[in-house]
């Protein structure tokens, strides 16, 4: 037997079909540039690499489709639970330090406003909602996500080397998609498009959803090179990746500046949730392959430059729409086979320049 | 090895412990997918299996989940741990194929009475000990291929899942459809978690097919319809009974207008004329589980493991004169009376499973339904 969606009809490439092959993986590679940024700007400040990042955007995706079926999103109870167990772990923590004067500022930052999205929700009912109102929401449901998630699982060990935190986050998503299962069940969301039609370019449309979410990449992608590069808060953010230690000397408040970043990373997430869950039906766990397709982008990055992984993940979604089209069954393996040449690449290109960017452990 | 065979004896001490008064119950096992991508099957099997009566002929019935993560090798596992440490007298699963093939020779090692809730079939001689609930594909292919022939097709492009549920709707297609003189031009494949099949799509566009057969199941079938509408595809596009939900037609919206399907009965079952006995079981399957599962949630998969319960519960109540449960001649009497069952109306087909088959349908088990305005609509034939 031959292997399925192989073979000589592949020569059936024309250039209407060229093009639509790049459209389509520039808006699959739009997302995982987003991917990709979130997981760098994560690894960046915390050394995490957070692989199972693409379940925020399925969180997203599902707690909005949800709201377009009028149904109450179990992100909210995820949010609610997260919040308890985050305070819990302050409270303890502080008790610990002795700092128990200090409980009542945790209990408003841990407890507090991570359940503000949940009670607007709770006010405001999840039933005939307009669409403007149902984004908000659900982006303001994703945002705590990430730094309840970085004080319960990440902040206790920090200090722990990348392969442990890796391996952690692996296991975290495990737990949240499992919890995912629970909230929104085994069947897929895709939610009605907000924009629709396409803009023409002489004889070719470009869907207004795709420009939309390349804008967004582009926008967001832009943002974060210049924060990291040129503003002080976004120094002290790569100081703290670097060297926790020295960062900790000269009084960057390194706790803070992981939180942060997950908050940051939460909210991409909720974004591009929201932008990619009028283009394809997303599962409880489909979280975990967007995730790791957005990880294989930042690999070409190196895991430090936003624009390299934003080139990266656009070369993945290349990849991906033309491996479909020649071989669909092998498609997958293509994509992960590339992350072969691409490590070797790296390493040349690292071992040619400095050991700057070598773990100090 | 030390730590292993203590972990053995303690088990077996508490299962010692555990059955002294649940000797007489009578227990099933239940392999299934709960989480994982064949979840979405999975999961409404698991709620038809629990509408089994908690009582059989004055015997206590006592229902054993396990979740095999939708992982054949677990699921092997699993039916393993079932057999000798639980004794079970009966094993229900998996929800997909290969789950259930896997499974099967655990069953017939063991001979114990396996109900598969996916197609699943071995060699005759291998299928004492095997049935299978749904329609085998060849059936199905069998209704779409009439219908293709009746629109005067010639070409059909094919694209499915890159998993076995994929090779056998290519391979029924392709058997029942070269058979007919049909000419089967792309085999195209994509993961349930893809999030685009445009590549695919505009392959089979290229090669301009009369028709296109979608072998997909629950809402990741939905994926191909959208891409080909966007696409702008304008032939009939078919799919197959993996995709009978109504999940799917939320997903699918506008582009699965027209879809042409096949299912059990049930699908179609307020548009069966009265006198049909299909109807009325049917009906009594939908208020029970809706009673449950809350109204507008019955399912087409539940439906299957419904129907694998009513003719379970006959060959229960039938063994259960002859045998004890617990016992090697209860699960052969089991098996027997399984055999047994004639004529017995479900919500999918009228069943009997002759020896030597694990299927248990004819072609009264398919009904040819249509996509119009977002619901199943019946096919007059």
């Amino acid at each position: 037997m031959s292997i399925p969606g192989g073979g000589a009809r592949g020569r059936s490439m024309t250039f209407d079909i060229f093009v639509l092959l790049v459209q389509d993986a520039i808006g699959t590679g739009a997302i995982y540039v987003l991917m990709a940024l979130g997981i760098v700007l994560i690894f960046n400040v915390t050394r995490v690499i957070f692989v199972s990042y693409g379940d925020l955007v399925a969180y997203s995706a599902l707690t909005l489709g949800a709201f377009e079926l009028n149904r109450m999103p179990g992100t909210v109870w995820l949010v609610l639970t997260l919040a308890a167990m985050a305070f819990v772990i302050e409270a303890a923590s502080l008790i610990r330090r002795q700092q128990a004067r200090q409980i009542p500022k945790a209990f408003v930052y841990w407890g507090i406003i991570p359940a503000i999205p949940v009670a607007l929700t709770f006010l405001i009912g999840a039933e005939n909602l307009s669409l403007p109102v149902s984004i908000l929401l659900t982006i303001a449901l994703v945002l705590p996500l990430g730094p309840l998630l970085y004080r319960i699982v990440f902040q206790p060990i920090a200090t722990a080397p990348v392969l442990v935190l890796l391996m952690v986050a692996v296991a975290l998503h495990f737990a949240i998609a499992g919890l995912a299962l629970l909230y929104f069940g085994p069947e897929g969301f895709r939610t009605s498009a907000f924009v629709s039609g396409d803009v023409m370019i002489g004889s070719f449309g470009i869907p207004q959803q795709l420009i939309l979410i390349v804008g967004a990449a582009a926008v967001f992608s832009a943002i974060l090179f210049l924060f990291f590069q040129y503003s002080l808060a976004g120094k002290a953010l790569r100081a703290t990746a670097i060297n926790r230690e020295g960062a900790r000397l000269v009084g960057i408040w390194t706790t803070r500046a992981g939180a942060l970043a997950f908050l940051l990373a939460a909210g991409i997430a909720g974004v591009a949730g929201v932008l990619i869950s009028p283009t394809t039906t997303i599962y409880y766990d489909t979280g975990l392959i967007v995730g790791l397709k957005g990880f294989v982008g930042s690999v070409v990055g190196g895991f430090v430059s936003y624009p390299l992984a934003a080139v990266g993940a656009i070369i993945i979604g290349l990849i991906e729409s033309f491996g479909s089209f020649y071989s669909s069954a092998l498609k997958e393996a293509i994509v992960f086979a590339a992350i072969i040449p691409i490590v070797l690449w790296r390493w040349l290109y690292v071992s040619a320049h400095d050991a700057d960017e070598h773990e100090e452990e | 090895m030390s730590i292993k065979k203590l972990m053995a004896s303690v088990s077996a001490m508490a299962f010692v412990a555990l059955a002294g008064p649940a000797q007489a119950d009578v227990k099933i096992g239940v392999v299934l997918a709960l989480t994982g991508p064949n979840a979405s099957l999975g999961v409404p099997y698991r709620k038809g299996v629990e509408l089994l009566p908690k009582e059989i002929g004055g015997e206590k019935v006592q229902l054993i989940f396990l979740d095999d993560a939708s992982d054949p090798s677990t699921a092997v596992r699993n039916a393993q741990k079932l057999i000798t440490d639980d004794k079970v007298d009966f094993l229900i699963g998996g929800s997909n194929t290969p789950a259930s093939q896997a499974m099967a020779n655990v069953t017939q090692r063991e001979q114990v009475q396996q109900m598969s809730l996916a197609p699943a079939a071995h060699p005759a001689d291998k299928n004492q000990w095997l049935v299978a609930v749904p329609q085998p594909a060849n059936l199905w292919a069998d209704a779409l291929v009439k219908d293709m022939l009746k629109r005067k097709i010639k070409t059909v492009a094919f694209i499915g899942f890159s998993d076995p549920w994929g090779d056998i709707c290519y391979n029924a297609l392709k058997e029942v459809g070269e058979k007919n003189g049909l000419k089967i031009v792309t085999n195209e494949r994509y993961a349930r978690a893809d999030t685009s099949v445009t590549g695919q799509v505009l392959k089979i566009i290229a090669a301009k097919p009369d028709a296109v057969l979608v072998g997909g199941s629950g809402t990741p079938g939905a994926l191909p319809h959208i891409a080909l509408a966007e696409r702008g595809y304008k032939g009939p596009v078919y799919a197959t009974p993996g995709i009978f939900n109504k999940d799917f037609l939320r997903v699918g919206g506008k582009s699965v207008e027209n879809v042409i399907a096949v299912t059990g009965p049930i699908g179609a079952h307020d548009q069966l004329p009265a006198g049909n006995p299909i109807k009325k079981v049917s009906e009594e399957f939908i208020a029970k589980y809706e009673a449950i599962n809350g109204k507008g949630s019955w399912n087409g998969f539940a439906a299957f493991s419904y129907d694998g319960m009513l003719v379970l519960e006959e060959a229960i109540k039938q063994a259960l004169k002859k045998a004890k449960p617990g016992t090697p001649e209860f699960r052969k009497a089991v098996r027997d009376e399984l055999r047994n069952v004639k004529e017995l109306v479900g919500t999918n087909g009228v069943y009997h499973f002759p020896e030597g088959s694990a299927y248990g349908v004819d072609e009264r088990s398919v009904i040819l339904v249509q996509v119009k305005n977002g619901d199943w609509k019946l096919v007059a034939n």
